[in-house]
């Protein structure tokens, strides 16, 4: 139907705090299957709202994260896997 | 005649489960180990409205049937009747959060598509409330086709709902279940989406409590100096609110030898009930009300919340060392005492992380270590002011516990990358509501990990003390003979003794070396007794001991001696406790083999650097 304009994604590591953003895709080739099981176990999921709320204190690391309705903690490293669209404004 | 029907709470974790399971079975709760792995099985029993008992099986939290860790492993076979030791649930409650439902309905309709008879209990309803979101029970019964329970598990309501609700559903014929097919986790997680959309009502977006406190408690800055005022506050209450305790039971386990020893006549008989059982088994206890106190604190900062914050804050330092974030509170708790750290370690879900934490908890420098520590410091080291109102006492003692520390981490890192290799379960937590747990829960909690400690490291501890006693006094000493030459434990000694004289250690010291595999400080008080040749009492023995111990050691065996006793597995609590952590005898038995070679060769090196620098 009508072309779509490909929406800007960063990966969800990038993605400033308190900024909301929309889950466009994840690399699950990336993670291994314990971890790609428990970012699922955790809502990860195409289209899901995402938002980062604190960084641990030593380097950035790990990131909280709202998912849905819950907040988890990840390491930069796995957030990488996940590209996002930050919504605009 | 048939068992008791068996009724399974499951949930995701952080749903309210074992709360509601405390809710529901009160403290009638039996704790054990699931047969082959080290998950803990906790089972209980409640009664029906007309007296019909039930039994009641608690469940691991587990984010699906597809599981990441142990725990969760255990929870999928137990559903399916594939558990060793545990037959298969005739129904379930399922709990979940009622203001995560788009989650927590990812679980609960995995299990119900398993046709068990089911009931959804909406937890913490009132957090959802408060939290401006309004639900519709009935329309969520509607869509998962199982009855719903509105409960609020931490204040008992809702749960005569949930009883009715139960007996009802055994009291129905049983229809059969469906072999589990292995289900597509993201269409799972769009319908539970869905549904959780579908039963709100309303939903006033209001700040929450838990964002506006972990911005404080996570930030950058202020938040590693809460949790450092925490630590510090907790270690304060560890030494000086168990100190009484400690003496009343010190003085508990004296006067009991003492009425033992008046009332059977000396001889054998005597030896092994006040010497062996009483002395050995009191010397354990004795770390009890500290063991308590650091458990209480522990369980507190799980039931809050804190716990994963603190694991978040440390995670990135942890991980350099070849650990998770979730190390830091075990290993911290091991400063006071290694046997509740290590059964802390629980939390931790990847096992080889888990496995590491254990094998290093004992290098943190436990209060046991301090009479060795305090002895040694005063009766070598000079009390003089280094600089700046810094004693070289003081400093010696904190270079002991540094030793310690890098020890740990270091062990951590060569283990890492030996024996336990592997990429490490990375760091992938849930960060949940800040809530007040129950103080009744905190006390049943308390209670089942001291009833564990007792029961499972009391027996082996009482089958060491036992031995140690025989090695000690057999053959009974003739007149003008010393017992501790003459007996087993001497000859032994004599053994010990050629194997560590190269790192300066005497007949004394290898003497005093067995029974301190009780604990540590016990070597304080058979040093003590050796020494003392003529000395009537062990007090007067043990007042004595310094200048004792000045006049026959050298600098460096003193120095040799402290270095031993930084990494000497000498704790028989730990080993048991180890023991029952990791199922088996493997790991103690490495933990016992890495420890002491690391206490030789770090004792060795002290002895010879010393005596090099004509000390």
């Amino acid at each position: 139907m009508n072309a779509h304009v490909q929406p800007e994604t960063i990966s969800l590591d990038q993605l400033p705090l308190e900024t909301k953003a929309l889950v466009a895709s994840i690399d699950w080739d990336a993670l291994d299957e314990g971890e790609a099981c428990r970012l699922k176990h955790f809502g990860f999921d195409e289209g899901v709202a995402v938002e980062a709320l604190h960084l641990g204190p030593f380097g950035r690391d790990p990131i909280a994260i709202r998912v849905g309705r819950m907040t988890v903690a990840i390491r930069r490293k796995h957030a990488g896997a996940v590209r996002v669209v930050p919504a605009t404004r | 005649m048939n068992p008791l029907p068996l009724v399974a709470v499951a949930g995701s974790p952080n749903a309210g489960k074992s709360a509601l399971f405390n809710a529901l079975t009160g403290a009638r709760q039996k704790v054990g180990n699931y047969p082959g792995v080290t998950v803990e099985r906790h089972s209980g029993r409640l009664l029906l409205a007309d007296g019909r008992p039930v039994e009641m099986v608690d469940l691991p939290g587990a984010y699906s049937l597809e599981p990441a860790s142990p725990d969760e492993a255990v929870t999928r076979d137990v559903l399916l009747g594939k558990q060793k030791g545990e037959r298969q649930p005739d129904a379930l409650i399922i709990v979940v959060d009622s203001s995560n439902l788009d989650n927590h309905l990812r679980f609960a309709l995995q299990l119900i598509e398993l046709g068990l008879p089911t009931i959804v209990a909406l937890n913490m309803i009132d957090l959802a409330k408060r939290d401006g979101l309004e639900l519709d029970s009935r329309k969520l019964a509607e869509e998962l086709g199982v009855p719903v329970v509105e409960t609020v598990a931490v204040r008992k309501r809702g749960i005569p709902d949930l009883q009715i609700a139960l007996d009802d559903m055994l009291s129905a014929p049983r229809c059969g279940v469906h072999e589990h097919a292995p289900s597509d986790l993201v269409r799972l997680q769009r319908r539970a989406r869905e549904i959780a959309t579908a039963s709100v009502i309303s939903e006033t977006p209001v700040r929450r409590w838990t964002h506006r406190l972990d911005s404080i408690l996570l930030h950058p800055i202020i938040g590693p100096i809460i949790l450092a005022a925490i630590m510090f506050v907790m270690f304060q209450a560890v030494f000086a609110w168990s100190a009484t305790p400690m003496d009343w039971i010190a003085q508990a386990v004296a006067s009991l030898s003492a009425v033992v020893t008046n009332a059977l006549p000396p001889g054998l008989l005597r030896s092994l009930i006040v010497d062996g059982a009483i002395a050995g088994v009191g010397a354990v206890v004795t770390f009890l009300p500290q063991i308590l106190i650091l458990f209480f604190f522990i369980l507190l900062l799980e039931g809050t919340g804190y716990m994963v914050r603190a694991a978040f804050l440390m995670d990135k330092l942890m991980h350099g060392a070849g650990l998770s974030g979730r190390a830091f509170i075990p290993l911290l708790s091991s400063f006071a005492c290694a046997v509740p750290g290590i059964m802390a370690t629980r939390t931790i879900d990847d096992p080889k992380d888990r496995l590491t934490t254990i094998l290093v908890a004992p290098l943190m420098t436990c209060s046991a270590r301090l009479p060795v520590y305090t002895l040694i410091i005063a009766a070598f080291i000079p009390n003089r002011t280094v600089a700046l109102g810094i004693g070289l006492q003081g400093l010696v003692m904190f270079g002991l516990y540094i030793c310690g520390i890098t020890g740990a981490l270091l062990a951590a890192l060569v283990l890492r990358r030996g024996v336990l290799k592997g990429r490490g379960g990375g760091f992938m937590m849930e960060l949940p509501k800040y809530q007040w747990p129950p103080l009744k829960d905190v006390l049943l909690g308390l209670l089942q990990r001291a009833q564990i400690f007792l029961k499972r490291a009391g027996t082996i501890i009482l089958g060491t003390t036992m031995i140690l006693w025989a090695l000690a006094s057999i053959p009974q000493a003739g007149p003008g003979q010393k017992q501790s030459e003459v007996s087993i434990a001497g000859h032994i000694a004599d053994g010990i003794e050629t194997v560590v004289r190269p790192i300066g250690f005497n007949h004394q010291i290898a003497l005093a070396l067995i029974p301190a595999m009780a604990a540590r400080e016990v070597a304080v008080a058979s040093l003590a007794t050796t020494y003392a040749v003529d000395a009537k009492s062990d007090e007067a023995a043990a007042q004595g001991l310094m200048p004792r111990l000045k006049a026959r050691w050298t600098l460096p065996t003193a120095l040799a001696f402290l270095a031993w006793f930084v990494f000497a597995p000498q704790c028989m609590s730990t080993i048991a406790v180890t023991r029952r952590e990791t199922n088996g005898w493997k790991w103690p038995a490495f933990m016992l083999a890495y420890l002491f070679a690391l206490a030789y060769i770090f004792a060795g090196i002290t002895y010879w650097l010393a005596r090099f620098a004509g000390l």
